[in-house]
């Protein structure tokens, strides 16, 4: 896993670059109660907002975390945002993307670094 | 506004050690939750009881010959019929018809006690200290404010003062207690059968434990309190009202007692009344609505509202939006133009560039429960 300052995880599953929000980002968020994912097969780049993502204080935007082609989205999230809160790690992630240079998740922080980060 | 110091209620570190995430709110440090969670906080209230801090609000004794009478020059409301032990709802009107400030007003025998909110409180007292010469204004420092609310208040209060029970829907008692003496209404600002009590500066923490100590009451943050009251299709102040909205466009002509309108035996006479009384005759050009959004995404605060997907002008404004835990879906009040005020009625919200189908719908989203 690798981890973003912005508060997502990527993990690298069947060739593709799984993404989603950490406990800790869930947490802040409070109740998540709404999400809209991107369409299947758009190209984003780095920093593109590809998520919205409400809970009961405010909206708040994800970010593409590296440049690919969304290639998968999660769909149970939009009918149940409740998993966001319950298990963000693992069954609640967000979008599968294809990404052609892995270089960049090299620079990112690993599980420690992450941990350190959020104090 | 970051170094401004914010102020402290008498719960203050109460709430901390209760685990309250602290925020700033109308120039006071208030917990916005507690480790519960707003979701949660708000379910808790509507099936067993939230004790709220509401200790921000003002308190304030107006006395005077006849201090109803008086204050009846202030507000577009009936008050000098208002029995002893009762309290009603009321609003301070401008000149131009807008809400200065929405209030609760209670007859207290020889005289008012009254409930202002807390952004208004310093404008609110000198409105009255001006506007009301022969009146004694008492402003209520050493006493805190507590909100509890849901199906499981009155067990819980009555554990306490046996005597809250005998209460109905805006009741006012002064009451003794091993807390001292206890200024209880039932009433609140959820929807939920419940109390607003105020209690002594020296007490308050104490009070406050005694409810707490109980399995049905958790203390709830304004996160849950703002969710509650827009389910009960109740107006914040600042938000859904102001000086800028008047009682007809807000929808708020039931505050308005017959007596006080046209024809009425004390017609008009508070501020604003020839805008006020004319737009009962002739209707307002806007209405404050309920909007039921179609999907999950909510429509907050300031999103604009257009009669089709393709009109260039808004014809309205979303003024407090938030998902409703209890209704499991998302939910709206704002103004839009009268025409499009029925209920059933098919509008357009603009949510990040698109434009998303609503429904005017009747308010409360959810019905109240009050013991009437």
């Amino acid at each position: 896993m690798k981890y973003t300052e912005e508060h997502e995880w990527l993990r690298i599953e069947d060739d593709l670059v799984v993404v989603g929000i950490t406990a800790h980002a869930a947490e802040q968020l409070g109740d998540v109660v709404f999400v809209e994912l991107p369409e299947v097969g758009t190209m984003v780049v780095k920093d593109d907002e590809i998520v919205v993502i409400e809970s009961v204080k405010a909206a708040s935007d994800i970010l593409a975390p590296i440049d690919g082609e969304i290639m998968e989205v999660n769909d149970s999230i939009v009918n149940e945002p409740g998993k966001v809160n319950d298990d963000p790690e693992n069954d609640a992630w967000f979008v599968k993307l294809k990404v052609d240079d892995l270089g960049p998740m090299d620079d990112m922080m690993d599980e420690a670094a992450y941990k350190a980060f959020i104090g | 506004m970051t170094d401004a110091v914010l102020e402290q209620t008498v719960f203050h570190d109460l709430h901390v050690e209760l685990g309250a995430k602290m925020v700033p709110f109308a120039g006071y440090a208030m917990p916005v939750q507690y480790p519960l969670g707003v979701m949660k906080e708000h379910l808790h209230t509507r099936t067993k009881a939230g004790l709220f801090d509401v200790s921000h609000m003002g308190q304030v004794l107006l006395r005077g010959d006849n201090p109803a009478e008086s204050l009846e020059s202030l507000v577009p409301v009936s008050l000098i019929p208002l029995a002893e032990g009762r309290q009603r709802y009321a609003m301070f009107t401008n000149e131009d018809g807008g809400i200065l400030d929405d209030l609760m007003v209670a007859n207290r025998g020889d005289h008012l006690f009254l409930v202002v909110n807390a952004a208004c409180k310093e404008a609110d007292i000198a409105h009255m200290k001006a506007g009301l010469p022969d009146c004694e204004i008492e402003v209520i420092k050493d006493r805190a404010l507590l909100a509890l609310q849901g199906p499981a208040a009155e067990a819980a209060l009555s554990a306490l003062v046996p005597s809250a029970a005998e209460m109905v829907f805006m009741d006012v008692s002064v009451v003794a207690s091993d807390f001292g003496e206890l200024w209880i209404s039932r009433s609140g600002y959820t929807g939920e059968d419940g109390y607003e009590i105020s209690v002594s500066n020296d007490n308050a923490v104490a009070f406050a434990q005694a409810l707490l100590v109980q399995d049905d009451v958790e203390p709830i943050g304004l996160g849950a309190r703002d969710s509650l009251r827009l389910e009960a299709g109740l107006c914040l102040y600042g938000d859904d009202i102001d000086t800028t909205t008047t009682p007809v466009e807000a929808a708020l002509e039931w505050a308005v007692q017959k007596a006080r309108r046209n024809g009425g035996a004390r017609e008009g006479g508070f501020p604003g009344a020839q805008v006020i009384l004319a737009q009962f005759e002739t209707g307002a050009s806007r209405r404050r609505v309920g909007i039921l959004p179609e999907g999950r995404a909510p429509m907050r605060a300031h999103t604009l509202l257009f009669a089709d997907e393709t009109a260039t002008e808004s014809m309205g404004e979303v003024t407090s939006g938030a998902f409703g835990p209890s209704i499991e879906g998302p939910m709206s009040m704002g103004y839009v133009a009268t025409e499009f005020a029925q209920t059933g009625t098919k509008i357009f919200a603009e949510l990040r560039g698109k434009r998303v189908p609503a429904t005017v719908a009747d308010m409360p989203f959810r019905p109240s429960t009050y013991k009437r």
